[in-house]
């Protein structure tokens, strides 16, 4: 795990940025759609004033934090845990309709339990055997969710 | 003989046997992740929510309901037994509770938390039950500019009430709302921020978010920096307290479930207000003011009291005017919307057997918890011998299939990953989750009525002020933020809540 410390209101900043950058992704993303008048308002007018809105929250947050902010770590980043529970969300993703549950969900399974450190690999091969099992039963058998065992991508 | 139409009507479908059985499987889901660290009650009613949706609507929402209150039960066990309250409402239970535990009254302490749980949730089922029709029967006189104003209103009191920057509240709710705007336009169907991608026409789907937001991100903060957890499983020693006992907890009890029954109505963090309010309400009161912190029993009755009256009335604004008070019932609305029904006021005249039924249901499952909980308490200490490692695979496979099954869409899938990043550094630089998903859920019903309320003025923002009722609410709305904003009581609230961490 890599340490990032941040010193000062650097919080605020942050967050204050993470708003900063959607409001203008929203509001210059609106300016593609009819934006119309306050009677008839396009499909425009509400993401671009409410982007708008959302820029001028994200500098508040980012003023306040250098006027009031005090000092406090941010602390370590889960560099390892994001990583690994993000690629197991698209591999489910790519993979259920072709591959199936029973392949599709091992996997995912399997990367998922590899994004704690201390989880070895033939400990997360038996996490993922058993949540696949009790998956398909609670899901499948009990549940009846009519999503497909194995998939077409499979030759069998 | 209205009422008791309803209630017949509420009894008959509550005690249907499905619905009894759903309900014992809410609440004792419920119980089971209130025990459990690191999962919540919002997070496993997201990952469950898919699973109801060949239910009968009744049905589905009595075990999502369970599952909520059946939490409030389980979060009071871990807090006596180990210190460790597993949700924010039990967080002064544990103070009185543990100490308890450690003098070998664990026992005691439970059956407090629990006989004063269920007298406080059959008497806010009571309120819930008179107070809803009346209230229901004002809200269905609002037309689109009400219904904006109230909207607002309700998305401004979530946040005065909630501890931390109310700045950053505030822009989570517009983070919401941004998103909730992903997809296709209401009114002209144009689809918006889609990139072309067919599968993101009909928007982000709510549950994506919640777990995102509830499950991942938790997740993530929870492997970030990973805890040992010490299992002390003490003897649970002997369950019923003696008569004395019993006297002394009447006064709190009652105390505590008129405070929770009122602040549950209120939106956001009332639940968790009202414990720490009858808590130090009973510190105040009590003649063994000394005592307190030491294992007064006490201690643990008023606050768990309070904090279960006010999971039942937090239901009240949802089920008359359909307004999400905090996450939870932001899910709930979901999962009205998924089975048809716009929750609100209409929903007792053209659903009463639901409406009714699930009332009927709350008291239903407050008999069960009662029942499941005090024998039980063995099983449930058990529960927390299932290591975390285990734990959170579990999360994200229900999860990655639950989403996957409403619409069989990818994408579903990868926004849980995406929003579980996002929610991960929101939270960590210090921004509440739970605005973000009560704006989200209310971003399209905020923008209809806006839109509808100025084409019916033609254009003219004038009318929220020329409507009594809706500049009434636009007011309340503004004065909410004032007070949240301004130093002098941001300072003061501060201090209440240090008051009570230090208590």
């Amino acid at each position: 795990m890599r340490k990032l410390e941040i010193r000062g209101s650097l919080k605020d900043l942050l967050a204050g940025a993470i708003f900063i950058a959607f409001g203008l992704f929203f509001a210059i993303g609106a300016l593609q759609y009819n934006i119309g008048t306050p009677l008839r308002m396009g499909p425009g007018y509400m993401p671009l004033v409410l982007g708008g809105m959302m820029i001028a929250l994200g500098a508040a947050i980012v003023v306040n934090g250098f006027l009031t902010g005090e000092p406090e770590p941010v602390g370590g980043i889960a560099v390892r845990p994001i990583v690994f529970i993000v690629t197991a969300f698209i591999f489910f993703g790519l993979t259920i309709r072709g591959l199936g549950v029973v392949p599709s969900l091992f996997v995912t399974t399997l990367i998922a339990a590899l994004a704690r450190e201390r989880t070895s690999p033939q400990g997360a091969l038996v996490i993922a055997i058993g949540l696949t099992l009790v998956s398909v039963v609670v899901f499948i058998e009990l549940l009846h969710l009519r999503l497909q065992l194995w998939g077409p991508w499979l030759p069998f | 003989m209205e009422a008791l139409d309803n209630l017949s009507l509420g009894i008959e479908t509550a005690l249907r046997l499905e619905n009894v059985l759903w309900c014992f499987v809410g609440v004792a889901l419920g119980t089971a992740v209130g025990v459990l660290p690191g999962i919540g009650p919002t997070a496993t009613i997201a990952l469950l929510l898919p699973i109801t949706f060949h239910f009968e609507p009744v049905t589905a929402l009595i075990m999502l309901a369970g599952i909520y209150y059946g939490a409030q039960y389980g979060g009071s066990t871990t807090a006596i037994l180990i210190n460790l309250p597993g949700e924010s409402s039990s967080a002064v239970t544990a103070i009185d509770g543990h100490e308890m535990a450690r003098d070998g009254r664990a026992g005691h302490a439970l059956a407090a938390a629990a006989i004063g749980s269920f007298v406080a949730g059959s008497v806010a089922t009571l309120v819930v039950f008179l107070v809803a029709q009346p209230l229901a029967r004002i809200a269905l006189t609002f037309g689109s500019p009400e219904v904006f104003a109230l909207v607002v209103l309700g998305l401004i009191a979530s946040i005065a009430l909630a501890r931390g920057s109310t700045l950053k509240a505030l822009a989570m709710i517009f983070l919401g709302l941004l998103l909730g705007t992903i997809g296709q336009d209401q009114f002209t169907g144009t689809p918006r921020f889609t990139f072309g991608i067919r599968e993101l026409f009909g928007g982000i789907d709510f549950v994506s978010v919640a777990v995102g937001l509830f499950g991942v991100a938790e997740i993530l903060k929870n492997l970030e920096e990973e805890r040992t957890r010490e299992l002390v499983t003490r003897t649970v020693g002997r369950l019923l307290p003696g008569r004395d006992e019993l006297r002394r907890i009447v006064g709190p009890v009652a105390r505590g479930t008129v405070l929770g029954t009122a602040l549950g109505i209120l939106p956001g963090a009332g639940h968790v207000l009202a414990s720490f309010g009858a808590y130090s309400v009973e510190k105040r009161v009590s003649p063994r003011k000394r005592e307190f912190g030491h294992g007064v029993i006490e201690g643990v009755a008023a606050p768990e009291s309070a904090n279960n009256a006010a999971a039942q009335t937090s239901f009240i604004p949802l089920l008359t005017l359909g307004l999400p008070a905090h996450p939870v019932m932001a899910l709930m609305f979901g999962a009205f919307v998924i089975h048809g029904i716009q929750p609100g006021p209409n929903v007792i005249r053209a659903e009463p057997e639901l409406f009714w039924g699930l009332i009927v249901s709350m008291w239903v499952g407050n008999l069960l918890l009662l029942v499941l909980n005090l024998p039980l308490i063995g099983l449930w200490v058990r529960l927390l011998t299932i290591p975390y490692r285990i734990l959170f695979p579990t999360i994200i496979a229900f999860a990655a299939i639950g989403t996957f099954s409403i619409g069989l869409n990818p994408w579903d899938v990868f926004a849980i990953a995406f929003l579980g990043v996002l929610g991960y550094f929101l939270i960590k630089f210090g921004c509440e989750p739970a605005p973000l998903l009560l704006g989200f859920v209310l971003g399209p019903l905020l923008e209809e009525h806006l839109r509808r309320s100025l084409i019916i003025s033609r254009g003219n923002p004038s009318i929220f002020i020329e409507r009594p009722v809706a500049a009434a609410l636009l007011l309340l709305a503004v004065v909410a933020l004032v007070l949240a904003v301004l130093p002098f009581i941001r300072r003061r609230r501060e201090e209440i809540f240090l008051d009570e961490d230090e208590a």
